[in-house]
């Protein structure tokens, strides 16, 4: 099912959470809406699922007015960042419940349960509480839930937020297989750019409540359309009046056209990179990141005073002029 | 929203809006003469003197008592916890049947304070106890002992971190609990009644209260009742703020 | 260590003195010529009559403010609306103010010259000094117990449990019963207790409203009294040996359904 978010706007009291947003989500795809905290991105999906109301603009669903609808009607499949489980149910009930409610048959829902436990491995836990699960497993519950009724889109607020470094990346790759295999239309909202460009096959980002730009994650990092998208897809270093990746940063023992002079102020090693930190005349820092071999043949030491340009010729010119 | 308030107007807001009314049917001044005459004035001053007493014995006693709960162990401690409780369990009448079996005129100790003040004071103890309790204790349990193991190891003895680290944090729980068990105490008449009986000399408020309804004096009895009345709110107003200014930091 | 055992004898101490002493001495005072006396007491046909009244006006509060209880901490934890800060203030009115107080205004609302009174007695229906009074003072005095219990636990969970059931499809009538309502039963349980035992033993409000007739609108309470009254101090330590053996089954049950810190 696909999504058109048109012109929506909503303020909670004076703060402005949505300003004018517009964004088409395609049928089937898998889709990150990437931002600080508070740039208005869980509001968004909180309108699309209906919890919300926004205070102007209109939501379509499969093309149709949907606005108006009511979250219970919408056949939408929501997951919450603190799982929202139902505590007092076994996960079965949980996982049961769209179906429950729905009045299907007792056999049809112990099948479709055994099925969904299958696909979130969670077979040997149906009979536990959500209580005696850790934070990964409840999440995967919360997402077999949302499943059970076979929603038109799947929604997800900050899924893996809450949860330790390890478990996170083995749930996002557990999410990019879970799409490939179920294929239902899927928005979720992150704060953490690596996890939207790895996860994702199209970003749309999100500051202050504007949507600054939507593409897939390769054109967001090489061509941005803004200095905030930059600065928060990827890291972004100034040099001189430009802003360029780390990586973009060249290094010469002599002056060039545009080149800044600046003085070498520590080396770090990393594998097959090596990070330069400088400082410029005018006691800024940046870091420059070098392929080691470059950096070995630079041969550089701390104290020294080298020049640096950027190397910018693959992007787009006319995003630079934008961002100068 | 229509049900609620409704029930709520029948059931709480008509009846104390006849009382407040039926207080100033008479004017101003039949309110203060009835309220200043020598049985009312005794009446009041004994119920807040003995009220205040009572608040802050069971501000100490009652802050030991959950101090001994959450950090002390001992068999049988969750029977003392459970026990805590028996007086809000226990109707008050026969609060004030128990105390006069142990420390009235048959007392097997001896001890035989029936009628006098010092009986007051103990029958408003024992329907107080869990007030203070109550409100510590889940302070108690949620502080950090970390934070007095902090201030232990930069060179606080055991009295500093009392002073300086416990009590700060007790203090708000401390003073609801001691508020709570004021309003409390000022309302109370089921256990005072018969311990304390209505001589002159031990009359409170509420007992003095249901006394001149009794002789059929409704309009006097609700000049002292409205003093009851606005200790109550006043006190709920005070718990009220006190509730606000404790979850104000963790607000921010 | 000293300091440690010294604290734990003053509390221990205080509670023996306030509360145990007292309370194992009226079971000693009732059953020290046996059980024959107590049973005679028992059977009395007023105080059976005492205990049905107070049983009737608990019956019928106890299920009203449990229903209203729920209500009310629904309607000021979820909801945005004028004078929620006056709710807050009435619902907690009647744990603060005199049982004798609530008492006199109910006499005032519904007494031959209260607001009610002409009224009630033009139509002939009897309020005051009958069932009606005791009834209404009863349930005046334990109103905030349920939803004092159910207020904290509605914040702390938050609603988002319902939100993901209105994604799932639910109704709110649906979410109601199967979400919210199980979330909060032991806190429901726990207030309905605590009500149960503020009904059976009120004692301040009911004496000012039922006119202590004996055999019609005596309650168990006012009994205790009126046989100490009488100088039949056997008689209401009878009486009183049957509340407070409720008292403690309502303990045990309160230690049982107590909130648990964490779930």
């Amino acid at each position: 099912m696909s999504i058109e978010i048109r012109n929506v706007t909503k303020r909670f009291g004076s703060f402005l959470a949505l300003d004018d947003v517009s964004l088409q989500i395609p049928d089937g795809s898998l889709t990150a809406v990437l931002g600080p905290s508070g740039s208005g991105k869980s509001t968004l999906l909180r309108i699309v699922a209906g919890l919300e109301q926004p205070d102007a603009g209109e939501i379509l669903l499969s093309g149709e007015e949907a606005t108006a609808v009511s979250p219970q009607r919408r056949d939408v499949g929501f997951v919450f960042q603190h799982y929202a489980a139902f505590k007092h149910m076994t996960v079965r009930d949980n996982v049961a419940f769209a179906l429950t409610i729905r009045k299907r048959p007792k056999q049809e829902i112990r099948d479709r349960v055994e099925e969904l436990l299958e696909l979130v491995q969670l077979q040997g836990f149906a009979d536990r509480y959500p209580s005696r699960l850790s934070g990964g497993q409840r999440q995967r519950m919360a997402l077999a839930r949302a499943l059970a009724a076979k929603p038109r889109v799947l929604l997800l607020d900050e899924p893996f937020g809450a949860l330790d470094a390890r478990v996170r990346a083995e749930l996002r790759d557990w999410l990019r297989r879970l799409h490939e295999e179920v294929h239902v239309t899927t928005v979720f909202v992150t704060h953490d750019q690596e996890e939207a460009m790895e996860i994702a096959d199209r970003v749309a980002v999100f500051d202050h409540g504007r949507l600054e730009q939507v593409g897939a994650p390769a054109e967001l990092y090489d061509t941005p359309a803004s200095e905030f998208v930059l600065r928060f897809v990827g890291d972004a270093v100034r040099l001189g009046s430009a802003l360029v990746r780390p990586h973009e940063i060249v290094l010469r023992r002599w002056p060039s056209d545009g080149a800044v002079e600046v003085e070498i102020e520590r080396i770090a090693v990393l594998g097959a990179d090596a990070r330069v930190e400088l400082s410029d005349g005018d006691g800024d820092r940046l870091s420059a990141r070098l392929r080691r071999d470059e950096f070995e043949d630079l041969d550089l030491t701390r104290g020294e005073i080298v020049w640096a340009t950027a190397s910018a010729s693959h992007r787009d010119a006319k995003a630079q002029q934008t961002l100068r | 929203m229509g049900v609620i308030s409704t029930f709520l107007t029948v059931i709480v807001v008509l009846p104390i809006a006849a009382l407040v009314w039926e207080s100033k049917r008479d004017g101003t001044h039949a309110f203060w003469q009835t309220i200043s005459s020598p049985e009312a004035v005794g009446a009041l001053k004994l119920t807040f003197g003995a009220a205040l007493i009572v608040a802050l014995t069971n501000g100490v006693l009652g802050t030991i008592t959950a101090w001994v709960l959450v950090r002390d162990e001992f068999r049988g401690r969750s029977l003392v916890n459970a026990v805590i409780d028996l007086p809000f369990a226990l109707p008050t009448i026969v609060a004030g049947l128990t105390l006069l079996a142990m420390y009235g005129p048959n007392s097997p100790a001896g001890i035989d304070v029936a009628f006098t003040r010092t009986a007051i004071v103990l029958a408003l103890c024992f329907v107080t106890l869990p007030f203070v309790i109550r409100t510590v204790q889940p302070v108690l349990i949620e502080l950090d002992m970390e934070m007095e193991e902090a201030a232990c190891s930069l060179g606080a003895g055991r009295l500093a971190v009392f002073r300086r680290i416990v009590l700060p944090n007790l203090l708000p729980g401390i003073l609801s609990g001691v508020v709570l068990a004021l309003a409390r105490a000022l309302g109370e008449i089921g256990s005072v009644v018969l311990v304390a009986g209505s001589t002159t000399h031990t009359e409170v408020a509420s007992v003095f209260v249901y006394n001149v309804i009794q002789d059929g004096l409704a309009a006097e009895a609700s000049a002292v009742a409205i003093v009851l009345l606005a200790a109550a709110f006043a006190l709920l107003l005070t718990v009220g703020a006190l509730r606000f200014f404790v979850t104000r930091h963790e607000r921010a | 260590m000293p300091r440690r055992l010294g604290l734990r004898a003053i509390a221990l101490g205080y509670l023996l003195v306030i509360l145990l002493a007292p309370l194992g001495m009226v079971f000693y005072r009732t059953f020290q010529h046996g059980l024959e006396p107590v049973w005679r007491v028992l059977s009395d046909h007023y105080t059976v009559h005492a205990f049905e009244i107070t049983l009737i006006a608990t019956a019928l509060a106890v299920p009203l403010n449990t229903v209203f209880g729920v209500l009310c901490a629904l309607a000021i934890v979820r909801r945005r609306f004028r004078g929620k800060g006056l709710l807050n203030a009435f619902i907690d009115l009647p744990l603060a103010v005199s049982p004798v107080v609530i008492g006199l205004a109910l006499y005032l609302l519904y007494g031959r010259t209260g607001w009610f009174g002409p009224w009630l007695q033009a139509h002939g229906i009897q309020v005051l000094f009958a069932l009606p009074a005791i009834v209404l003072a009863t349930i005046f005095v334990s109103v905030p117990f349920v939803a004092r219990e159910v207020i904290p636990v509605l914040r702390e969970q938050g609603n988002e449990q319902e939100q993901a059931a209105a994604t799932l499809g639910a109704s709110r009538w649906q979410r109601f019963w199967r979400i919210t309502l199980p979330s909060i039963r032991w806190a429901v349980i726990y207030g309905v207790i605590l009500t149960t035992a503020r009904c059976l033993g009120e004692y301040g409000a009911v004496a000012v409203v039922s006119g202590r007739i004996e055999g019609k609108t005596e309650t168990a309470t006012t009994l205790i009294d009126d046989m100490i009254q009488n100088f039949q101090n056997g008689d209401a330590y009878a009486v009183a040996v049957v509340l407070a053996a409720i008292a403690v089954l309502v303990l045990v049950l309160m230690t049982v359904t107590r909130p648990k810190e964490a779930l």
